[in-house]
């Protein structure tokens, strides 16, 4: 019965450590609950009553909820970029913040599925893509692979990051043999994800402006920038509110990382650019859409500049040792190159990619009210489990919350995520 | 006049199923028969299935089921078939553009054929005005022209609807598999396995699926009560529908309803597998284009220049 016992200890422990917080806790799990309602009001809105009430019409099919998608799967992916110099380089100092790196997959795929089940019209059919039950068109089928890659890589994450952690709640060290394997297939598998999904719009033929083969590499450049770049402020708020150490010389490797990462972002979107406006074929039409709007339709002219401006901007912060060191400096860059890549990879892939439609109709989409609250509510959900998550992984990796069974060891702080 | 397009033996080769013969089976042999029918009844006995895996009993029951809902819904007698693919039969559509006006008569004698919403408004086909002096570009069409005479001066027009590809991207994609292509060459949708996801519409590169993006609303004595399953019966709220050449009329061997309404003449409609068809009289003996050739979808629609 230990096993049982220290699995409630480990529930009663977790539940407990959840509802205690100080009030700059309790305001903002209060705020992200009260974007979780209001998301739940509006997506029952639109259950009701149709995705009439989004903005998205025959012209534009995909919007604001796929676009969030997109970029919430390069969020995911890039966990990599920590487990890579941990697992593989071997380097200490990240080795202790990889956990954190997962649990930001982890949330991050959920809001990615979340965001595909608040797009489809018929969410009580979605079991129909379940093998066996229903029919999953495997492998003809892009979104086939992409619902079958994303779930594992769910499961690879949500598996090694659990596993460490009750391990080291229950003061023994991890299973090498369950989680070396499974963070090395980790890797791979976060670069197939983002692989994948670019690939979901690259094989389309009608829509030019996807149909680019340095679209997957693209995806992963920026994604390298954009996971990293919210990971580095988690990182900052840990070790400001909380007595978890993380060495200075950890964040700023990890921001020298992000500017190779941006670094050919920009080289990628350079290349991409030249190619359409140089050989200016009938396909130009998207791109131009994009950076310089079609006649009086230039919705979106604002969002490309502000998006090229502060991926630039975070590149130099980022490429500059004394500027990445520097903390103001650091925190601009992270959340220009937050906002860069989430313009840039939400609206300016698929809105884009979109119009004109395939007869050449311009339908300027703008995401109506609705759908930005059901898309807050996704994300607070999101950013909710995150939250909750760290509230039990911080004490787990401080040697803080363990098992109280006086036959166990207690563990050094260190044994937590570091073996 | 016959409206007839489909040879007569075409039509009886339809019932020309024999018995098996009787052969001598081992008993290993019986036994995988065995376990594989009851994998597969297993497998269908879990759940709808989609339309064209159910079993004939279980479609007979789903077609009387949705006739019931509908005439209930509509007040009115409605019949919905399963009408299958006739063999040796390929159909295929010409459109003259020399001879389109743009009246966009065949879009209104599509919608109330084929029972499209009518609040919001779903049209299947869609006019492009072009300029002439610029020939077939999207890029520069109007869908939305409005004078008070069509043809207009120095424009012409092109009806779009689906293509009927034979490479269709659409078919491809689709992650519930709820898209498929007909034996008889048309693409059609199964209104009850589609999750909504418009991956279709993505990847069409003709415009020509269209989404339900709420209620369609059809007015009660509106309702064309004549359906096929895979056809113009009514559809839910969230699932994608298009173009299907009438296949509630096309399988009986009639012509689609735009061919029909057209006043001059332009949509031709047949068998491309017939060699004495009209269809194929035009692709041989005419200048015949097929919309976006290069990127390879194969479309079953031509367009072509009588003169």
């Amino acid at each position: 019965m230990n096993t049982f016992r220290l699995y409630s200890q480990f529930v009663t422990g977790s539940v407990r450590l959840v509802l205690q917080g100080n009030r700059a806790y309790w305001a903002w799990v209060a705020f992200l609950v009260a974007l979780v309602i209001s998301g739940g009001i509006a997506y029952t809105d639109q259950v009701r009553s149709g995705l009439v009430i989004t903005s998205m019409r025959d012209q534009v099919s995909w919007g604001f909820y796929i676009g969030n998608f997109t970029f919430l799967v390069g969020v995911a992916a890039a966990a990599v970029v920590l487990v890579i110099p941990a697992y593989v380089y071997d380097w200490k100092p990240i080795r202790e913040i990889v956990v954190y790196g997962e649990l930001l997959a982890v949330s991050a795929i959920i809001m990615c599925l979340l965001f595909v089940v608040v797009d489809i019209g018929r969410p009580d059919r979605f079991w129909h893509i379940l093998p066996i039950v229903g029919h999953l068109n495997f492998p003809r089928s892009l979104l086939a692979w992409d619902v079958l890659v994303l779930n594992l890589y769910f499961l690879v994450n949500i598996t090694v990051v659990t596993h460490i952690l009750y391990r080291a709640f229950s003061g023994r060290h991890y299973n090498s043999r369950i989680v070396v394997p499974l963070v090395l297939l980790s890797i791979p598998m976060a670069v197939g994800i983002h692989t994948v999904t670019a690939f979901l719009y690259n094989g389309l033929a009608a829509r030019p402006y996807w149909n680019s083969s340095i679209l997957a590499p693209q995806f992963l450049a920026s994604a390298f920038c954009a996971g990293p770049a919210i990971l580095l402020i988690v990182l900052q708020l840990l070790r400001r509110f909380t007595t978890f150490e993380i060495q200075d010389q950890a964040i700023s490797k990890i921001a020298e990382l992000m500017a190779y990462a941006m670094f050919l972002n920009l080289f990628l979107h350079g290349a991409e650019a030249f190619k359409e406006y140089y050989s200016d074929t009938e396909h130009l039409l998207f791109t131009r859409y994009w950076y310089s709007g079609l006649g009086v339709h230039r919705t979106l002219v604002p969002y490309a500049w502000s998006a090229v401006t502060l991926n630039v901007v975070a590149f130099v912060l980022f490429i500059i040792p004394r500027a990445r060191r520097h903390w103001i400096a650091l925190n601009v860059g992270c959340l220009a190159t937050y906002a860069g890549c989430y313009i840039e990879k939400g609206m300016g892939l698929i809105i884009p990619g979109l119009t004109p439609d395939a007869l050449g109709e311009i339908y300027e989409y703008y995401p109506s009210m609705n759908e930005l609250r059901v898309a807050a509510g996704v994300f607070a959900l999101g950013f909710l489990i995150f939250t909750l998550m760290l509230k039990v992984a911080v004490p787990i990796s401080l040697g803080e919350f363990l098992s109280q069974d006086e036959h166990v060891a207690p563990a050094p702080a260190a044994h937590a995520t570091a073996p | 006049m016959d409206r007839r397009v489909i040879p007569a033996a075409a039509v009886a080769a339809r019932e020309d199923v024999g018995p098996a013969k009787p052969s001598r089976v081992s008993r290993r042999e019986f036994g995988s028969c065995v376990a594989a029918a009851a994998a597969g009844w297993l497998m269908t006995a879990c759940g709808p299935r989609r339309l064209h895996e159910l079993s004939k009993d279980r479609l007979r029951a789903r077609l009387r089921d949705l006739e019931r809902e509908y005439s209930e819904r509509y007040a009115a007698p409605v019949t919905v078939t399963d009408t299958p693919a006739m063999p040796n039969v390929l159909f295929a559509y010409a459109l003259d553009i020399s001879r389109c006006v743009g009246c966009r008569r065949c879009v209104y004698a599509c919608v109330d054929e084929n029972n499209q919403s009518r609040d919001p408004q779903v049209h299947w086909i869609r006019v492009l005005q072009m300029d002439k002096d610029r020939g077939v570009d999207f890029t520069h069409a109007d869908p939305y022209y409005a004078p008070r005479e069509v043809p207009e001066e120095g424009h012409f027009y092109v009806p779009v609807a689906c293509q009927q590809c034979r490479n269709a991207p659409c078919t491809k994609v689709c992650p519930t598999g709820a898209t498929w292509t007909e034996p008889d060459g048309i693409v059609v949708i199964d209104y009850d396995w589609c999750i909504g996801c418009r991956y279709c519409m993505a990847a069409c590169p003709y415009g020509a699926r269209h989404f339900n993006w709420s209620e369609p609303s059809i007015p009660r004595g509106q309702l064309n009560a004549k359906t096929h399953v895979l056809g113009n019966r009514p559809r839910p709220k969230g699932v994608v529908e298009k173009c299907t050449f009438c296949i509630q009329r096309t399988r009986d061997g009639r012509y689609p309803a735009c061919v029909e309404a057209c006043p001059v003449g332009a949509r031709k409609f047949g068998n491309l597998l017939d060699p004495d068809s009209e269809i194929r009289y035009i692709i041989e003996h005419k200048r015949v284009l097929v919309l976006k050739e290069d990127i390879n979808t194969v479309p079953k629609f031509f367009y072509f220049y009588a003169t």
